[in-house]
């Protein structure tokens, strides 16, 4: 998806304002009514009963698939799961007649079925974990350090003239004098973190400022930087 | 068989030469068998510190080359019968140094030594490069003004990415040696003083050399420093450091000032 997210799409009149498109991928939870339906209500009952915020503000996926219901029960549940205020995302393993144009899109996906009463099903392949390098020493001056995979962490100072390149946030356990530029390949939520900020440079998803510009206050000091827009913002973590 | 030491920089003009002729003499005073081995080809100075420029026939190139013996281009020195000098050739360049010689040159020279000190050329290119490949033990030698300290960052990075021995992933030892430090002036701070220089570089000090008239004196004389003027406080600071290179705890003190502000300094040290 990185092809997707760095296309730039642009009229060649100057008369719209040019747009991104973004690949992503969410976590939703994903719930199986078992029957009978009745009995299952009970028991979320019971769950929000106990804690009332439980599906609040979550996006739901709900499994149908192990039960064969009608299109009148299919309804009526989706009916009990709105009064309960649970907001239903999609619906796995149903009759697309039965959907009936009440909820969003009928989602294909297979959930993560790792419980046991889970039914045999085809596992798809889960995205490489996000790796993240930890550097042990100090990185010295002429040293790149580039990470296109992840976070980098550095136990140590990276000194004047060394340089570190990730696709994710930077961690500096030391004085950070050399430059840094985290969420390199298109990451705006990328952050910069150092207990002491003397950096030659800082940038995040290509938005960078120099020594020079960085305020006195925060000179010296523990700080955090991520992106607001455009805007890098740094602030002291004392 | 000799520890292979190389002295470097990165940065030109701040006492590697000076500082290799004057340990590698304190060295074979207290009867450790030394040879330092000038590495700057085409600018060579180490034979006029040891004051053997005159007895020059045979140097490193032709070593490396295979024209001359290594016993037939070892020079020994006049006053101490352990210390001897390998030249440079001052009439070629770096290039003349092929990686095969160079191995050959240090491989037949440890077994007769007990230290091998490689001076390095200034610089990150070829000449610098072969003078650290074999070496057990760097000593960096910085000023105290960043560009140098800068300069011995790069120099660290090389020596533990492209040394032999960080290529068959042991550690590289590491020393400091600061040199032309001045008290007065870093309190004025005209100069860094000795604690930012250790947290920019991290490595365990070896010694500190007072800026010192004696220095230059003693080079021109083609005395090292330790001989020349013995109980000059350069002479003394480079004394202690080669007992500290020995395996000697040796109190770090800068001749002439304070003594409390530096103990907190030798918890550093790793030897």
């Amino acid at each position: 998806m990185a092809v997707l997210s760095a296309l730039r799409v642009n009229e060649m009149s100057t008369a719209r304002p040019s747009f991104k498109f973004r690949g992503g991928s969410f976590h939703a939870l994903v719930v199986r009514p078992e029957s009978p339906i009745e009995a299952w209500l009970a028991d979320v009952d019971v769950l929000l009963a106990r804690s009332p915020g439980f599906f609040a503000g979550k996006s739901v996926v709900i499994d149908v698939s192990g039960l064969s219901l009608t299109k009148p029960t299919f309804l009526g549940l989706l009916d009990e799961l709105s009064r309960r205020d649970i907001r239903i995302l999609g619906v796995e393993g149903a009759n697309p007649a039965d959907v009936d144009g009440r909820v969003p899109s009928l989602v294909r996906g297979q959930a993560d079925r790792s419980d046991a009463a889970a039914a045999p099903a085809a596992q798809t392949p889960q995205p490489a974990p996000v790796s993240s390098l930890l550097i042990d020493a100090p990185v010295r001056s002429g040293q790149a350090i580039v990470h296109p995979d992840g976070d980098v962490t550095i136990v140590g100072s990276v000194s004047s003239g060394a340089e570190i390149i990730a696709a994710g946030s930077i961690h500096v356990y030391g004085t950070l004098r050399g430059r840094v530029l985290a969420g390199a390949y298109g990451n705006q939520r990328a952050r910069i973190f150092c207990r002491r900020l003397d950096a030659e440079l800082i940038a995040i998803d290509g938005h960078y400022i120099v020594a020079d510009e960085v305020e006195p206050h925060l000179r010296k000091a523990p700080i955090q930087a991520w992106l607001e827009g455009d805007e890098l913002k740094i602030i002291t973590m004392n | 068989m000799a520890q292979v030491v190389v002295v470097t920089s990165g940065k030109g003009g701040v006492g590697k030469t000076t500082s290799t002729a004057a340990l590698g003499a304190a060295l074979a005073r207290a009867g450790e068998r030394v040879v330092v081995v000038d590495f700057d080809v085409g600018l060579r100075n180490l034979d006029l510190v040891m004051g053997a420029e005159r007895r020059v026939v045979f140097d490193l190139i032709h070593v490396v080359q295979g024209t001359a013996r290594l016993s037939q281009a070892l020079i020994r020195d006049k006053r101490i019968d352990t210390l001897f000098l390998l030249a440079a050739s001052q009439t070629r360049d770096k290039d003349s140094l092929t990686d095969d010689g160079v191995e050959r040159v240090i491989r037949e020279l440890r077994p007769s030594f007990d230290w091998v000190i490689c001076d390095s050329p200034a610089g990150i290119e070829r000449g610098a490069s072969l003078a650290m490949r074999h070496a057990d033990l760097a000593v960096v030698v910085a000023n105290p003004e960043v560009s140098s300290v800068r300069d011995s960052d790069r120099i660290i990075g090389l020596l533990d990415s492209t040394t032999d021995k960080a290529k068959r992933g042991e550690p590289m030892e590491k020393y400091l040696l600061l040199t032309r430090y001045d008290q007065n002036r870093a309190e004025r701070c005209e100069m860094l003083c000795i604690e930012d220089v250790l947290e920019i570089l991290c490595i365990p000090l070896l010694g500190i050399i007072p800026e010192s008239k004696d220095v230059l004196h003693a080079s021109n004389m083609g005395l090292p420093v330790t001989l020349n003027e013995p109980t000059s406080a350069a002479a003394r600071a480079y004394n202690d450091a080669a007992r500290r290179l020995q395996g000697e705890q040796v109190p770090l003190v800068v001749p002439t000032d304070k003594v409390t502000l530096f103990s907190k300094l030798l918890g550093r040290r790793a030897a």
